[in-house]
């Protein structure tokens, strides 16, 4: 095909024309690598180092300054058939996530619908609720540690003016194995300022055309919640648990702090224990391999509900394939 | 008078509800605050009241002084007092970072909302396992990349190992929570600006972003709430005492001010208000009162 100068006709009679230009598709899909390039980057030079770094050094035995010896999977399989103290763990964070997820999620939820109707000083007492979140974690920590102490803390003084303590036992907090975690699982439900933060967010989006609707077809209140409020914050409701599962499953600094891991071991949770194993007992391999399991175990649970999702999440504005 | 009295006497379950409600929410309140309104009379009480059991509400006289004692603490840097460094080295920081995080979050999470590209569900899923794997392996292998990253001027002592991840979108979270959000608006939307002529950016721009300003304004206000405790971030790549932030300052007070408890409550007390300030703006102004009626037909 010989070469010609656009708009000179070509041998074939026709105009030359210029390539043609990227379809409406085409440009979609450019503009949408434009847009997660920023993330892209920032993951390929900065994050996935590191994660591929700790995948490394989970195949070795080493304390990262002078002892170190390739193992390959030996971490992991020790960790499987020799460890109880890994079991432990893994039941203990399993034990607080399982109680978290529905627990939190259904609290914030019942919190933000109270703080979402016309209620005086509604900026104040979302303020209120709120409060906890601020609080760095190594002060709530610090504050809920002395709550909770079994005779002077101000939990136990409150309910023995109340003379609970008449009728039933003394209760030991955080420094009784049964009641240790429900103490984590009670200060983790105080601190739900944020999801509550969200939920309003949501219910903002739910539309009051269909409350109209949903009113003038003789719904009352609560049928108005199952029928319009549920559904239309099943997104946020899919964020919220799948946020909470990820961020139950790596609760440190309540336990390093409160009880670092005790009473005997009744608050080891995962983190805690890879925590000891590379930052106390310099066994970094160890603690990676430790990471890893705990990240295939985050991953499933949470492939589990994006897979559930499908049921039960309805996007007003989700894009048919 | 009367006719409330009416009202109530017609709609008494209307009226006993409210009053519940209030009751309610009145007791959560307490023992929600119940811990800062310990903070708050420690700080204000003189020291040998602070600890006694049972425990006091009302001090027996206000010690002032514990609100000045931070301010004299450490040297000052520059004629500014240390504590109003770490402020202004703190504010810094978490403005800059929510900036940062507002932009390339919300770009970020309307291409996974609204865009089809290949790789979607893979790059989404990878973003969420971001997430998983705890902080404390990936630690080490991140400081060591800081630490030589760039080659010729590393980022260690600056602000930048805190600021610049977010401005690329680092916080797989705020992605997420906004991705979401965008999948409730109604793709009518979309198509009435597209008929209109709009770009794909125009729509971001135009549409996507103003009626997302809700999940926004909990974006700003839980990455600036998060930024300015942030504790372990600074611990690490600050190295100079005049970088430091409040949280190490607060920290650096802990262990200096040992049998204070009072002044360091005081402390805690004042490095919590831009904080405070910012949750009772933001949230009038980005959650309350955005009403969307929805699409006619």
């Amino acid at each position: 095909m010989k070469t010609v100068a656009i708009g000179q006709p070509t041998t074939s009679g026709q105009l030359a024309r210029r390539k043609p230009r990227l379809s409406p598709r085409q440009r979609e899909e450019l503009f949408a690598y434009l847009c997660i390039s920023p993330w892209l980057i920032n993951f390929v030079v900065f994050v996935a180092f590191a994660m591929i770094a700790s995948l490394g050094i989970s195949l070795f035995r080493t304390n990262l300054l002078n002892r170190t010896a390739y193992v390959g999977l030996e971490n992991y399989r020790e960790m499987l058939t020799n460890d109880k103290l890994f079991w432990k763990s893994l039941v203990n964070t399993a034990y607080y996530s399982f109680a978290m997820v529905p627990l939190g999620t259904a609290v914030a939820l019942i919190i933000a619908m109270i703080l979402n109707q016309d209620i005086k000083g509604q900026s104040f007492w979302r303020m209120v609720y709120y409060l906890p979140s601020i609080v760095s974690g190594v002060a709530v920590a610090l504050l809920w540690a002395w709550l909770y102490h079994p005779d002077y803390g101000l939990i136990n003084s409150l309910l023995d003016q109340m003379g609970v303590f008449r009728y039933i036992p003394r209760i030991k907090w955080i420094f009784a194995e049964a009641t240790a975690i429900p103490s984590l699982i009670i200060m983790g439900i105080w601190g739900t300022g944020g999801a509550m933060l969200i939920f309003l967010a949501g219910l903002q989006s739910v539309p009051t055309a269909l409350y109209e609707a949903a009113t003038i077809d003789g719904a009352n209140a609560w049928r108005r919640f199952w029928a319009v409020t549920l559904p239309m914050l099943t997104p946020t409701i899919f964020f919220s648990i799948i946020m909470r599962i990820i961020g139950s499953f790596q609760v440190f600094t309540l336990s390093y702090i409160m009880t670092d891991g005790g009473p005997n071991n009744a608050t080891l949770t995962m983190v805690l224990y890879l925590y000891r194993k590379g930052f106390q007992q310099f066994k970094f391999g160890y603690s990676s391999a430790l990471a890893w399991a705990l990240f295939f175990v985050i991953l499933a649970l949470t492939l589990l509900v994006i897979r559930s999702s499908e049921m039960w999440v309805f996007y007003e504005g989700e894009l048919k394939r | 008078m009367s006719i409330a009295l009416r009202k109530f006497r017609t709609q008494p379950l209307k009226y006993v509800g409210r009053f519940c409600l209030y009751l309610i929410l009145m007791a959560g309140a307490i023992s929600f605050a119940l811990p800062f309104i310990w903070m708050v009379r420690t700080s204000i009480m003189p020291p040998w009241q602070v600890y006694t059991v049972p425990p006091e509400w009302i001090p027996e006289y206000i010690e002032w002084k514990n609100w000045a004692t931070p301010w004299q603490m450490f040297p000052s840097v520059q004629g500014i007092p240390a504590f109003g460094r770490f402020f202004i080295n703190t504010a810094v920081l978490a403005v800059l970072s929510v900036t940062g995080t507002v932009l390339s979050t919300s770009i970020a999470a309307y291409a996974f909302a609204r865009l089809r590209f290949r790789g979607r569900g893979a790059l989404f899923l990878l973003l969420l396992s971001t997430m998983m794997l705890p902080f404390q392996v990936t630690l080490i292998p991140t400081y060591l990349l800081y630490s030589r990253f760039p080659v010729w001027k590393p980022w260690i002592d600056t602000l930048k190992p805190l600021v610049v991840p977010h401005f690329l979108s680092a916080s797989a979270y705020n992605v997420f929570l906004l991705r979401q959000f965008m999948m409730t608006i109604p793709l009518e939307y979309d198509e009435a600006a597209r008929i209109d002529g709009a770009s794909l950016f125009g729509i971001y721009r135009r549409i996507i972003m103003p009626l997302s300003a809700p999940a926004l304004g909990v974006i700003a206000i839980q990455h600036f709430t998060w930024a300015w405790g942030d504790f372990m971030g600074p611990l690490i790549y600050l190295k100079k005492y005049e970088h430091y932030t409040l949280s190490i300052g607060l920290r650096l007070f802990q262990s200096s001010l040992e049998t204070a408890t009072e002044a360091l409550m005081a402390a805690t007390i004042m490095s919590m208000i831009p904080t405070l300030i910012l949750f009772f703006v933001a949230q009038r102004y980005f959650i309350q009162g955005i009403v969307i009626t929805g699409v006619k037909g």
